[in-house]
């Protein structure tokens, strides 16, 4: 269907000004010069200015950053290895547990892997830190970056594998030359998820951290529980702006990966 | 060795910290909480041997659940809420996803990016945003007064509404994402055929395209109510004190009254709640996913 009907475009219109808006006023409200947030009282840039100038957001922003590379990297080689387990290992004892516990934290409630982590954290004596935040971090991502990365592995072709080895490599040179670069846009796509859950993530760091570690989203909940701020906005406006950098750069940079990749296979076929 | 090696990583990492803080905290819903550091009852202790410290367990903590009103309607609420927002999401998200699955070919790509755009960002600031635009001097009370609609501001932050529309807000893409790859791979020839039958437009949409979009309905209701049963953010940041929802007594029960073994038992019973929609879920994906093949 080449036109589309009334009925399509305004859902289509409707859906999108509403997923929009909200995220535009942020944007925009974030250069008021008012301190009350909802009159607008002129162009002005001062609440970036102040929010550079704050010490504790920065703070902050620096502990998440420090997290969020930490559990991603951790998180992304474990939950590579826990989809070739998934996908590749065949029978062994306790598979069963293992891919439950695999697809459980997808689906449990972030209140319960919080405080279940504490009460392990605390039982075995962890000061709470920086590193308990990441050791938890890194155990909900591994799950995600392993669905991520097995729904690729399913789809691989072994014979790629089996051919190296037939032809004189190890089975860890016929991984790291063969079936890593094929399955990596799948592992760095787990990374950038599993970078991204632990930016965002409030409440499994509410419990999991210490007073010695407040990372971003639980300054802003703070903040934000006292109302709305501009500062607040100015800070969001700063995320919103780099997620959409990435998502859109992300995006072509697939989709030129996918015509290269077309080309080459029709150049193939040519032979 | 290296087949072991592989196996067993990943393994001991998820025993010890997905299993493990998961039997504590079965252990301490069946404790007793007690002044102390750490503040339950009883510890273990090695010396009086395991039997000694199983007799000190009990059910307390879930029979303390049953008698207090505050938590039956706090899991009845959220269960409420969370089917209510799955119902309204699925309302206003299926006109958009079968919009998108109608929509040019060229533009689809853009489409699902401006789809999935909110989702990579962050879930509080998106919570957040809408309290600027629901507080009684808000955005809308603004522009509903001075286009005359209303006279007097409305009321809807601190108020179910407003967790209404924050979990429609931020679950959608939960929601069409699933539904557009049904409606994507919908054969159209189908729907012609049935139009060729003599069926009404408005007949073929609901003889042949809701039934056969019904596995991607299925799958964005549950990934939609599963997370929603124990949101904390949405409550906390967009409902008032009316609103009850377990995710939030829990951590109130935790960091505000510090009973640790009551905020246990809260979370074992929620997750108990939570197997059957989890269940259910697994069970439509494999069928899914055996159809498929």
């Amino acid at each position: 269907m080449s036109r589309m009907s009334w009925f399509n475009t305004v859902s289509l219109t409707l859906g999108f000004a509403f997923l929009y808006i909200p995220m535009l006023i942020l944007i925009v409200y974030s250069f008021n010069e008012s301190k009350l947030v909802t009159v607008w009282a002129g162009f002005s840039t001062k609440w970036y200015g102040e929010l550079f100038q704050n010490d504790a957001f920065l703070n902050a922003a620096w502990v998440t950053l420090k997290v969020a590379v930490m559990s991603s990297t951790l998180a992304t080689i474990l939950g590579t290895m826990a989809a070739l387990v998934l996908v590749r290992a065949g029978r062994f004892m306790g598979r069963t547990l293992f891919s439950g516990m695999i697809y459980a934290p997808l689906v449990m409630p972030e209140v319960i892997t919080g405080l279940s982590l504490l009460l392990l954290f605390i039982g075995i004596g962890l000061d709470r830190g920086v590193m308990t935040i990441v050791l938890a971090h890194t155990t909900f991502a591994m799950c995600y970056v392993s669905v991520v990365v097995s729904s690729r592995l399913v789809t691989f072709d072994r014979s790629l594998e089996e051919a190296a080895l037939d032809l004189g490599c190890s089975p860890a040179e016929a991984f790291r030359l063969v079936t890593l670069p094929i399955i990596a846009p799948a592992v760095i796509s787990g990374w950038l998820l599993a970078f991204t859950l632990s930016l965002d993530d409030l409440v499994i760091a509410s419990f999991t951290s210490g007073p010695a570690a407040t990372t971003l989203p639980i300054k802003i909940f703070s903040a934000v529980r006292l109302g709305v701020s501009p500062e607040i906005n100015a800070l969001s406006t700063i995320m919103i702006g780099i997620v959409t950098v990435g998502v859109i750069s992300a995006s072509l940079i697939s989709k030129q990966a996918l015509v290269r990749q077309k080309r080459d296979e029709q150049a193939a076929a040519r032979g | 060795m290296r087949r072991f090696l592989l196996i067993a990583i990943p393994y001991a990492w998820l025993l010890v910290l997905f299993l493990v803080p998961f039997a504590i905290v079965l252990k301490i819903s069946l404790s007793d909480a007690a002044i102390a550091r750490p503040p339950y009852f009883p510890q273990f202790d090695w010396a009086e041997g395991i039997m000694a410290f199983v007799r000190e367990l009990d059910f307390e903590n879930f029979i303390f659940l049953t008698e207090d009103d505050l938590y039956w309607k706090a899991y009845l609420s959220s269960l409420k809420i969370a089917l209510t927002a799955t119902v309204l999401t699925l309302v206003a998200g299926y006109p958009i996803a079968y919009a998108m699955a109608r929509a040019p070919e060229e533009w689809r790509p853009t489409l699902m990016m401006l789809v999935i755009l909110p989702f990579w960002t962050s879930f509080l600031i998106r919570v957040y945003a809408w309290m600027g635009i629901l507080s009684n001097e808000g955005y809308l009370n603004q522009i509903l007064l001075w286009t005359g609609i209303i006279s007097e501001p409305l009321t809807i932050l601190n108020t179910n509404t407003a967790v209404y529309i924050g979990i429609v807000y931020t679950y959608l893409p939960f929601m069409i994402l699933p539904i557009y790859s049904a409606l994507d791979r919908l054969d159209g020839s189908l729907i012609e055929a049935a139009e060729d039958l003599g069926c009404s437009r408005a007949q073929a949409f609901w003889l042949v395209t809701i039934p056969l979009s019904r596995p991607g309905i299925i799958a964005g209701c549950f990934l939609v109510f599963i997370p929603v049963l124990g949101e904390f953010v949405i409550p906390s940041l967009l409902g008032g004190s009316g609103t009850l929802m377990i995710g939030k007594v829990l951590w109130e029960e935790f960091f505000s009254n510090r009973d640790w073994p009551v905020a246990s038992a809260v979370a074992v019973v929620l997750l108990l709640i939570l197997v059957v929609p989890i269940v259910l879920f697994q069970r439509n994906q494999q069928k899914q996913a055996e159809a498929e093949k």
